[in-house]
This record gives structure tokens, C-alpha cells and sequence, in this order.
């Protein structure tokens, strides 16, 4: 691909302008959140930002608890970079990217503990709730580390365990129940990049080739960060970060709004 | 007998019949069978007297000698640099095509031209190997800075320059930016910030709609209801990169048969 803005966007950012026009600190429009897309998931959300469209879903099965959390459930947070969203990307083992996204917004979900565990737990040592959530990407317009995360979160949050034959304790994927999985807090991960010494969300793929560094910031509505991750070249000064940090509570406040004005629907 | 089943400008798919009898003759893009004439694309049908022929809506850009093209180097050879063509293949510019100056033996070509660079360029030759030579050394060809560079469908080249130059020279007038169009569907802009994303947001309109009639007027209609201020200057140098712009008119390449 042809792509040469690189001077053009630094030499922007130093304005504090952008090559679409947009304010250093604006998300694109239109934020589209829609939820229940797949008929097979307990739990299912679709995620566009700008050009940017991604896809989660969450499974929910019984397993038995690792040896060492024998009284609690877990979650498995996977990531495919299909190759129908960027010609960048090709089909085979998961690259680095795939699982720095993968990574991340797990991270961001099991360290804020958001799902209480032990709620997920049937019987401790032998059943317990796994949830498994899939991450896939449909078109790579740039950040899909925020979009993966407000797809996450979204898919969570609207996930019903499905019902559970007393008897046999065989799952009817078909039917499901009104409970919702125990989710306490609502963590999302934003993203601020550097570029030219500017802070800057939401970057298109131009962007993100000519930034130097980036700080993902996961945090929940009371602004507690549960997890960071660090990426790119470039050194980031103590006044930087906590910029960084500020500016992403801030942008996750204004995207968690998004998916409750959905949900409430 | 002979008839034509097809109306000026519209949308024709793959093996639908165009023309019947052998009064007709296939153009670009269409196939005879029998006494039929079929479209090999999803384009818009164009019967032109007795040759019918289709322009596609999308497809890849072929490399054609004499055509201007906006290519990336990528690579620093022993005498010259590889460009790539936004084609399947990537094209050699010797270092005697990129530069009249005397290079001397041991001279360090990435100082002219380093990897990354972006370059308005000319296809002089295409070998039957599909090879592709470039030359530098024609007035309104050289290397970029500055400014922002997008990428478009080949295709819709033809639309986005418009009958006789008259939809880029608009867009040029009304937005303030220097606009160079690659053949190969890659475009560089260069003006104020807010000039070149209207130019930008016109282009990406002319790529969605170039199917439709009556485009300069709307991309007229859509300039003035965005207008931008126009830095003050005196037109001079910009003149000869317009007129250029007319030899890739529509006309010229309807008329290529």
C-alpha cells in the first residue's frame, strides 16, 4: 500500500490538527454498538468506530476449575486478525498482533476482576463456568485495541447463560436463561498514542504507522486503571503518562456511555 | 438483424448480453460468442457506434507506456531504484532516467532518493514480462514532499479528472490545493490543511458516485457548500501541472480504440 503521510501527520499533530480533520482528542463518527448478532453465542456485540468494524462473542461452557483456583471459574479472551480486514494480515498461527490484542484486553477485564470468579464456580474442584470470548476483526481502519475492548465489554455485558438440564447437567446451548454473567465493573482500555510529542486517540492506520509510542489504559467508571501496556519505539516521560492516563479515564467515561445508551434500549 | 441491447451508461454484469448480430464489434471488456456479444465485467455498458464496450467499476491498474503514475521507492539497486507501482509488479528506474546531474561511481543514490520516497513518474516501457521502466526526466515529474498522497480505484481516474480536465481543475480552483493524479490511482494533494481534506472529501465522493450523470455539477454543489479559505496567491506554476492533467481526460480515453 502506498502510504507516505507520515511527515504530513507529524507536522499536523504539532498544530494540533489531524489529516481528517478531527480534534486531537475526538473518537471518529459513528460509534455503532450492536449487540445479540450471532445466534450461537450466549453473548455477541458488534463494534464500529469510524471504518473500523470488529466482532466479539462470548461462549459460555462447564469445566473443571484449575487445580490451584479449584473454587473458581475463568475466562479465555482470544483474538483473529482475519485477513478480509487489513492486506497486512494472512490466515495461519496467530501473530504478535493478534495476541498483544488479545493480551491486552484480557488483561484489562481479568485484572480489574470485573467477573467475580467465584460466582462462576458449580461445584468447587469439579464444574465451574468458563467463559470464552473470541475476538474478530472485519475491517482494520485503525485502534482496534479500544474497538476490541468496547466489543468485549459489550458482548459480557449482554451475555445469558444458557439452561442447564438439573439431571443430567447436559447445557441446551438453544434456550437461554435471563441471568447475566456477574459482572461487577465495566473496565474498557483506551488507547492514546504519541505522535510528534502530541497525545492523540483513536488514530486511523496512517496515524498509527507515524505515531512513536503508545500507552493503552484500562479503566473502570469509578477511574481505576486495572491494566497498561506500553508499545512502540519511543520513551515516554513521567508527565506524559499521567496525561495519557487522564485523557484515557476521560475517553472511557464517553465510550462506556455509548454502550449503556444501547443496552438500555 | 443486428441490434443493441444495451442503453448508453448503464450497468451491464458478466455474460449479459449486449449486442446481437455481426454488425457489432467487442470493445474493452466484452466477448463475441456466436453472434453475441457478451460483457466480460460488472461496468457500465457504452455502445459507441459499432463498438460496444464496458467500463468496469473496479479492477486493477495495468501499466501502460505514457502513462503518469505516483510510485513508492522500495528498494536501492546497483544503478538505480526499484519503485513500487501500486500494480502487481514493480517497476526499475535507472539512475540515467531519474536525474540529468553526472552521478559519479561510488555516489550514495539513497542521497537522491532514499527507500520510502514517493515519486511522480512515467511508464516508458512494459516489457511482455510485464517489467516496467520509469523515467523522471520529463517536466511535472519528481519526487514528493510534503503534502498528503490517497489512493483511489484505478478506474475511477478517468472521472476524478473529468471531461477535458474540467472536474480536478475545479476541485483544484475551489479547495487552493495542488493536485498531481496518478494513473495508477494513487493521488497527492498539497495545499492548507483544510484544503486538502476538502479535496480529499470531493475525490472519495467523485470514487463513490462516478457512476452517476451529472457528477461535476454535484461535486460543484458540494465545493460551494463547503468552501474553504483560499490562501492568497498567484497562480503561476500550477498552471503547467493543469494543463498536463488534460492528456488523461475522459474523452482521450473513451476515444481509444
Amino acid at each position: 500500500m502506498i502510504n507516505g503521510n507520515k511527515e504530513t501527520i507529524a507536522q499536523l499533530a504539532n498544530e494540533g490538527k489531524r489529516l481528517d480533520g478531527r480534534s486531537l482528542t475526538e473518537f471518529r463518527q459513528p460509534i455503532e454498538i450492536e449487540t445479540d448478532i450471532s445466534w450461537t453465542a450466549e453473548g455477541s456485540a458488534k463494534v464500529r468506530i469510524g471504518e473500523t468494524v470488529i466482532m466479539a462473542g462470548v461462549k459460555l461452557s462447564i469445566e473443571k476449575p484449575y487445580n490451584d483456583t479449584p473454587n473458581e471459574g475463568g475466562i479465555m479472551i482470544n483474538a483473529e486478525l482475519t485477513p478480509l480486514s487489513s492486506e497486512e494480515y494472512e490466515s495461519g498461527p496467530p501473530g504478535m498482533k493478534s495476541i498483544e490484542l488479545a493480551r491486552v484486553t484480557d488483561r484489562g477485564i481479568r485484572e480489574a476482576k470485573a467477573i467475580d470468579m467465584k460466582k462462576l464456580c458449580i461445584t468447587p474442584g469439579e464444574k465451574a463456568w468458563f467463559v470464552i470470548v473470541d475476538i474478530i476483526t472485519i475491517n482494520d481502519a485503525g485502534n482496534l485495541f479500544d474497538a476490541a475492548g468496547l466489543a468485549v465489554l459489550t458482548a459480557l455485558k449482554a451475555a445469558r447463560f444458557p439452561v442447564v438440564d438439573p439431571e443430567t447437567g447436559a447445557i441446551d446451548y438453544k434456550q437461554k436463561t435471563k441471568v447475566s454473567l456477574p459482572l461487577s465493573k465495566e473496565p474498557l482500555p483506551i488507547t492514546v498514542y504519541k505522535i510528534n510529542g502530541k497525545l492523540v486517540v483513536d488514530p486511523t492506520n496512517e496515524e498509527e504507522n507515524a505515531s512513536e509510542a503508545r500507552l493503552t489504559v484500562a479503566s473502570d467508571s469509578k477511574g481505576t486503571i486495572s491494566a497498561m501496556q506500553k508499545g512502540g519505539e519511543d520513551s515516554l516521560t513521567i508527565d506524559e503518562i499521567s496525561e495519557m492516563v487522564d485523557l484515557a479515564t476521560e475517553k472511557s467515561a464517553f465510550l462506556r456511555e455509548q454502550i449503556n445508551k444501547v443496552l438500555k434500549k | 438483424m443486428s441490434s443493441i441491447l444495451v442503453q448508453d451508461k448503464s450497468v451491464v454484469v458478466p455474460g449479459e448480453i449486449l449486442a446481437e448480430g455481426m454488425d457489432y464489434l467487442p470493445g474493452d471488456n466484452t466477448y463475441r460468442e456466436n453472434d453475441k456479444i457478451y460483457s466480460k465485467v460488472l461496468g457500465l455498458g457504452y455502445p459507441a457506434g459499432r463498438v460496444i464496450k464496458v467500463t468496469p467499476l473496479a479492477g486493477p491498474y495495468v501499466p501502460k507506456p505514457g502513462d503518469k503514475i505516483i510510485g513508492k521507492i522500495i528498494d536501492i539497486a546497483f544503478s538505480g531504484w526499484r519503485v513500487n507501482t501500486s500494480t502487481a509488479y514493480s517497476a526499475m528506474m535507472n539512475v540515467k532516467d531519474a536525474t540529468s546531474r553526472f552521478i559519479k561511481k561510488e555516489e550514495d543514490l539513497s542521497k537522491i532518493m532514499a527507500i520510502g520516497d514517493h515519486v511522480v513518474v512515467k511508464i516508458t516501457n512494459v516489457t511482455s514480462q510485464n517489467l516496467i521502466d520509469l523515467t523522471m526526466k520529463e517536466p511535472g515529474l519528481y519526487k514528493i514532499s510534503g503534502g498528503r498522497l490517497i489512493t483511489i480505484d484505478s478506474q475511477k481516474v478517468p472521472r476524478v479528472i473529468g471531461k477535458k480536465g474540467s472536474m480536478i481543475s475545479q476541485i483544484k480552483e475551489k479547495t487552493g490545493c495542488n493536485i498531481t493524479v496518478g494513473q495508477n490511482g494513487v493521488i497527492w494533494l498539497k495545499g492548507s490543511p483544510e484544503g486538502e481534506l476538502l479535496a480529499e472529501k470531493a475525490i472519495k465522493l467523485i470514487e463513490q458516485r462516478s457512476h452517476q450523470e451529472g457528477l461535476t455539477d454535484k461535486i460543484e454543489k458540494f465545493l460551494e457548500e463547503n468552501k474553504v479559505p483560499l490562501p492568497e496567491r498567484k497562480s503561476n506554476g500550477s498552471d503547467l501541472k493543469e494543463s498536463e492533467g488534460n492528456e488523461y481526460a475522459e474523452e482521450t480515453e473513451e476515444g481509444g480504440q
